[in-house]
């Protein structure tokens, strides 16, 4: 049994991501995937799918799709917007299945840029080195989605007891709060550039896709001229060019550069980073490789016990309560 | 070849990666220091690690912080021994046809100007290089070729162009390239290629290997359309 959606609307960047291509850079191409992917791993939980799941990436353009064949159930996770089916308002994280001539609006709402629609099924789109995961820049695996394209969801499946509404935990929020490791090319700048990279606000600008988000702030300039050949570039490096201005390499970044990169975006603080809008202000601090990576842990953590407690917040309250009786045991039959 | 075994220098990237550089030059031998320690790090299954991004003269070591952390893993680097730049490995030879000028070469006379060669002398100047594959970078299958021979090395333009479709043969600086998507570019294109660099559909999309050589060889325009046409890959 398939679905099949037809798109109304799509906003700006709205594409197919999966896990993402990784090992690959060695010959040019990036990772590519989700932009937040804690966001993307909270969504396949939820609708219990395997490793090969992929989703659709919306967009702070949001979405609107029409269910034109099958029912399926759905589920939509990240940032904070605006879901609404058939005019219903949902929970901006939840699970719900969309019946043949529903409509599905998604609208960007109070905070977050990216949101991940997925569906219990398979959807039907190209694929390139193992990944369903669209590279926007080169168009090797497929494009943006927009309006007038038609998705289609094969083995699509009802799964009424997945149904839920999740609380937006803070670890998916963009903190304003963003940590960074020095280096590797901290050397190329002035002490007092340093200083001000960790000292003074930088805003979110326009200048801001899947490849990478350009800051404003203090400008940077480079006390030493660098005499490197370019070399490998990660998600996350901050990476100045002439302009002075920092910019932080994303899903689909290049993978080498020759500008000094002054920092690196810790990977506890990369997702919630993507979830900023422009205009927002963004603080950065210093850590140390070794403070990162026990970040790194702590956070996955943090978000390996909220996947788990998803199960608990399935079905309705009574469902719930239902639940929580029988295993505390506290209303028994007589109730 | 070069004796004076120096320690490479490993710096931290972040929380998930360390680069090890052997140097700051484009130079075949500190090039090989790079793949010497891409396979003996490939080969040594240090727990952790995920990714090898061989460049010019660094090599990029990405590991999961989840299973392992910079000390242990350039510790692990280390205990490998200094790199030798051993005896190059005869990587493939790769003969890629190139039509130059009849409309294909957008910058050829720009070249020639600033260069104060003339056309033909720059084209003699391009197919005279012996090329290195020394990285791919960038995006898709952009194999970095060094080995430009300096009477035509020119600094790359102070703008990009937007929009150069795939197949143009492009210098800048001691570095040569062939794209292989729409990309826009600051580099000097002096003609036009059906080799691909890159296959998507093949089971192996990116037949050369870090290390291949490469030598341009001219083709008339009559050949030229005659691969295109035949959806060349040569």
């Amino acid at each position: 049994m398939s679905a099949k959606f037809t798109v109304s609307f799509a906003g700006p960047l709205v594409s197919v991501q999966d896990y993402g291509r990784p090992g690959s850079m060695r010959f040019g191409v990036p990772r590519s995937g989700p932009m937040d992917r804690t966001s993307f791993a909270v969504l396949r939980r939820a609708l219990e799918q395997n490793e090969g799941f992929a989703a659709i990436e919306v967009s702070i353009g949001g979405m609107v799709l029409k269910c034109t064949e099958g029912n399926v159930t759905a589920g939509f996770v990240g940032g904070n917007f605006s879901v609404s089916l058939d005019g219903q308002p949902q929970s901006p994280w939840s699970v719900f299945t969309i019946r043949a001539g529903s409509t599905l609006t998604i609208r960007p709402g109070l905070e977050g840029s990216w949101g991940y629609l997925g569906f219990c099924g398979k959807i039907n789109s190209s694929e390139w080195l193992g990944s369903q995961a669209t590279h926007l820049a080169s168009g090797l695996c497929g494009h943006p989605l927009a309006a007038g394209a038609t998705i289609e969801v094969s083995e699509a499946k009802v799964e009424a007891g997945f149904t839920c509404s999740l609380p937006i935990p803070d670890f998916a929020r963009f903190s304003g709060n963003v940590r960074i490791v020095p280096g590797p090319q901290d050397d190329c700048f002035a002490p007092e550039t340093l200083g001000a990279l960790v000292s003074e606000p930088y805003e979110v600008t326009q200048d801001y896709d899947r490849m990478g988000m350009r800051l404003k702030g203090p400008s940077l300039p480079i006390a030493e001229e660098l005499s490197m050949p370019s070399e490998a570039l990660v998600r996350g490096a901050v990476q100045v060019p002439g302009h002075g201005d920092p910019i932080v390499l994303l899903a689909d970044h290049q993978t080498t550069g020759g500008y000094p990169k002054i920092s690196t975006v810790i990977t506890a603080d990369q997702d919630q980073l993507t979830q900023a809008r422009a205009r927002d202000k963004v603080r950065l601090a210093s850590a140390t490789p070794a403070e990162a990576v026990k970040l790194a842990r702590a956070q996955h953590a943090k978000v390996t016990t909220y996947l788990e407690s998803i199960a608990e917040l399935r079905g309705s309250f009574e469902d719930r309560l239902r639940r929580s009786n029988l295993i505390s045991g506290v209303v028994g039959d007589e109730f | 070849m070069n004796q004076s075994l120096i320690e490479p220098a490993i710096q931290p990237v972040g929380d998930s990666g360390l680069m090890v550089r052997f140097g700051a030059a484009v130079d075949p031998d500190i090039h090989a220091q790079v793949l010497e320690a891409d396979s003996a790090i490939s080969a040594a299954g240090i727990e952790g690690v995920t990714e090898l991004i061989p460049s010019f003269a660094a090599l990029f070591v990405g590991y999961d912080p989840l299973q392992t952390d910079f000390e242990t893993v350039s510790a692990a680097v280390r205990a490998l021994g200094p790199m030798k730049s051993k005896e190059r490995t005869s990587g493939q030879i790769w003969q890629v046809p190139v039509c130059y000028g009849d409309g294909l070469s957008p910058d050829l006379a720009e070249v020639a100007v600033r260069t104060g060669l003339s056309e033909e002398e720059v084209i003699n100047a391009h197919l005279s290089g012996d090329y290195l594959l020394y990285m791919y970078g960038f995006a898709p299958g952009y194999a970095y070729l060094g080995g430009v021979p300096k009477e035509i090395q020119l600094p790359r333009k102070t703008a990009p162009v937007r929009d150069i479709p795939a197949g143009a043969v492009m210098i800048a600086g001691p570095q040569a390239l062939v794209t292989t998507i729409k990309m826009p570019t600051g580099w000097w294109i002096i003609g036009q290629s059906p080799f691909q660099f890159l296959r998507p559909g093949e089971d192996n999309p990116f037949p050369l290997a870090v290390g291949d050589r490469v030598q341009f060889t001219r083709m008339s325009r009559d050949d030229f359309e005659r691969a295109v046409g035949q959806g060349a890959k040569t």
